[in-house]
């Protein structure tokens, strides 16, 4: 990290820390949750895929979160820190949309003003959730350096925060970038394992055989695994196969990437000899991101974690699967891991139980289920 | 005593830094580029190692670097690149690089390259203090400065750390923001400049945002030991590209007129 905001960073973890110890953030934050963002979020048994598969597939419904995806867990934690720090504007960046739409639902009802730095590349992609964030209210800046995707988006975000370090709160989408962000992210998102234990005890009487999660920075994977680490539960990461990983052309860092240090944070890297950060693709704008948390990247390490990747044509399949099958339209990240849970279907004995985490819903891939980029 | 060191030990006043970004536009120009910049009076070199992702950059040295990048710069490159440069000059050299390219081809390695070649000293933009100790290590043993950043949010017990690591001159952040030319420098920059004296003795270099004459004398005035210009040599290549012959004789002209505003200075 520049200087520059490395004492921004050294306060964010104080202010961090101070929250996590103070009562009444969490019981804010609990509140917001309860009441307005509509946890917890059901864990949902899929009669007619498991009967398909041979498995007992259940779905944690993030995509019944308010805004359509887990984000909101993380951004009304972070938006209520930078409240509590005295801070007067957000910036975030965003891939999909989703983390923007988050940041911009928080900032609404929390009564700060939000700038959401979007690739030129996803604004086209995914068009539906850029009018999401301008109802909200914030601004959406096109980003136009670089690959013009997430990662830029996350530059653009690093020089503006840089420039307005002081009175400016960087609401972080994933578990990336520097210390404290990793770790208060998945904090915020931890809330989903929490629930999801509880409740496939509640209906199974035992732990799930498997959990699966898709992985681009990946939030919502450390945020359902995050709770069953100590646990004789298989985690598994399914990252962006995008056309398949012999292509290069695809976002698989824990599968394909090696050791690098990008936004503040050493994990595995997609990137060239030299150090160059590559072009990364995916079919899911929230998946086409060259790095992953280094928590995870550590997790993969000890063996703790799988990581497989899926192609965008598996998990353009699995997102009309799912439509067809159960009635519920999954996002196209959440579509990898429905992918994975399919090819799955043969490896698994009948009956063992895995829990799918639907990140999000896919109301907007229903217009370009792919995207056209 | 290192070259930086004896640079600032022996100048009867502020020292030029001129910075270009290696490989911009294409690894022959910009040798040409750089030897120009010190032919013209630049005390000491800042060669940029081009990267993917500089987040501490504006948007004129990002569109250097993506030239650089499609030129086919790599770290080798830019060794190559110093060597011939040292060819020309016994000027010092300092490589300002992201960590991540130092990182991936190995810290030692890396440090060990770069000292061969003719460099005198590193900064790593994006690797904070707190990382940097490898770093140091390494720089010292292949007898390279250690050249660290410090930022007017930098707080004071961090400085105090930031200005006893530091070796060769401390690069002065003098505002918040990315890289780029700016109409003004910020008024508080002597205090500043103050804070990081009454530390230490390490020479303060002051850059980010200084592209005219009045900025250097502003600089020079509040206390600096030295001015880095960077943002204004490098867009002055981006508008010449067409044509080098006018790209060096407006870059010459340019660090002289930099140069002369930083007072009666021998050359």
């Amino acid at each position: 990290m520049p200087e520059t905001l490395m004492e921004a960073l050294i306060r964010l973890d104080a202010g961090f820390t101070r929250a996590m110890a103070d009562q009444e953030f969490h019981t804010g934050l609990r509140d917001l949750l309860t009441h307005y963002a509509g946890r917890p979020t059901p864990l949902t048994f899929c009669p007619n895929l498991s009967e398909r598969l041979a498995l007992r597939v259940y779905l944690k419904r993030e995509d019944l979160l308010h805004g359509g995806a887990h984000k909101l867990n993380n951004t009304l934690g972070q938006v209520l820190l930078a409240r509590s720090m005295g801070k007067t504007r957000i910036i975030a960046e965003t891939g999909a949309g989703q983390h923007g739409v988050a940041t911009a639902i928080a900032g609404a009802r929390l009564g700060l003003p939000v700038e959401v730095y979007m690739g030129e590349v996803d604004i086209r992609r995914q068009a539906l959730n850029v009018s999401r964030m301008e109802l909200l209210g914030a601004r959406v800046i096109p980003v136009a350096s670089g690959t013009r995707t997430l990662k830029d988006a996350v530059n653009e975000a690093l020089r503006d925060w840089v420039d307005r370090v002081e009175d400016t709160f960087y609401v972080l989408g994933s578990i990336v970038g520097p210390h404290p962000y990793p770790l208060m992210v998945r904090t915020f998102q931890s809330v989903i394992g929490e629930e999801a234990r509880r409740q496939i005890l509640e209906r199974e009487g035992r732990l799930p055989d498997a959990i699966v999660a898709c992985v681009g920075g990946g939030s919502n994977a450390i945020g359902i695994f995050h709770r069953f680490l100590e646990d004789e539960v298989r985690l598994i990461g399914v990252e962006a196969g995008g056309e398949g990983l012999e292509t290069g052309k695809h976002g698989a860092s824990l599968c394909a990437g090696s050791p690098g240090v990008l936004h503040g944070a050493l994990s595995y890297l997609l990137q060239d000899e030299h150090g160059q950060v590559s072009d990364t693709h995916s079919i899911a704008a929230g998946l086409d991101y060259p790095g992953v948390g280094p928590e995870l990247a550590h997790l993969r390490e000890t063996g703790r974690v799988e990581a497989v990747s899926v192609t965008d044509r598996a998990a353009r399949e699995a997102f009309g699967l799912l439509a067809r099958t159960e009635g519920i339209v999954p996002a196209m990240e959440s579509s990898h891991a429905i992918a994975r849970l399919v090819e799955m279907a043969g490896e698994l004995d009948r009956d063992s139980v895995v829990v799918v985490n639907l990140s999000g819903r896919g109301d907007k891939d229903v217009e370009a289920p792919g995207g056209t980029p | 005593m290192s070259r930086i060191t004896g640079a600032f030990r022996g100048a009867d006043g502020p020292l030029f830094i001129g910075y270009t970004v290696a490989g911009d536009p294409d690894p022959e120009e910009s040798v040409r580029i750089a030897e120009t910049v010190l032919d013209a009076g630049a005390d000491i070199l800042e060669l940029g190692v081009p990267f993917s992702d500089p987040v501490a950059d504006g948007p004129v040295i990002q569109r250097a670097g993506i030239r650089a990048l499609a030129a086919g710069t790599t770290p080798p490159g830019v060794f190559g690149m110093v060597r011939e440069i040292r060819k020309h000059s016994e000027k010092p050299i300092v490589l300002l690089t992201y960590y991540n390219p130092v990182y991936r081809r190995g810290l030692d390695r890396f440090s060990r390259e770069a000292a061969a070649a003719g460099v005198d000293g590193i900064l790593a933009v994006d690797l904070p203090l707190e990382e940097a100790d490898r770093a140091r290590e390494c720089a010292r043993k292949h007898d390279l400065d250690q050249i660290l950043l410090a930022a007017p949010t930098t707080g004071d017990q961090r400085l105090s750390r930031i200005v006893n690591a530091a070796s060769g001159f401390l690069y002065l952040v003098s505002r918040t923001g990315v890289t780029g030319t700016r109409e003004d420098l910020p008024p508080d920059l002597r205090r500043l400049i103050g804070r990081v004296k009454a530390r230490g003795s390490v020479p303060v270099a002051v850059g980010f945002g200084i592209s005219q004459p009045d900025h250097v004398r502003a600089c020079t005035a509040a206390g600096a030991d030295a001015v880095i210009v960077g943002s204004g040599i490098v867009g002055l290549v981006e508008r010449h590209l067409a044509d080098p012959a006018a790209m060096h004789e407006v870059i010459h002209a340019y660090i002289r007129r930099m140069k002369g505003a930083l007072g009666d200075k021998k050359e």
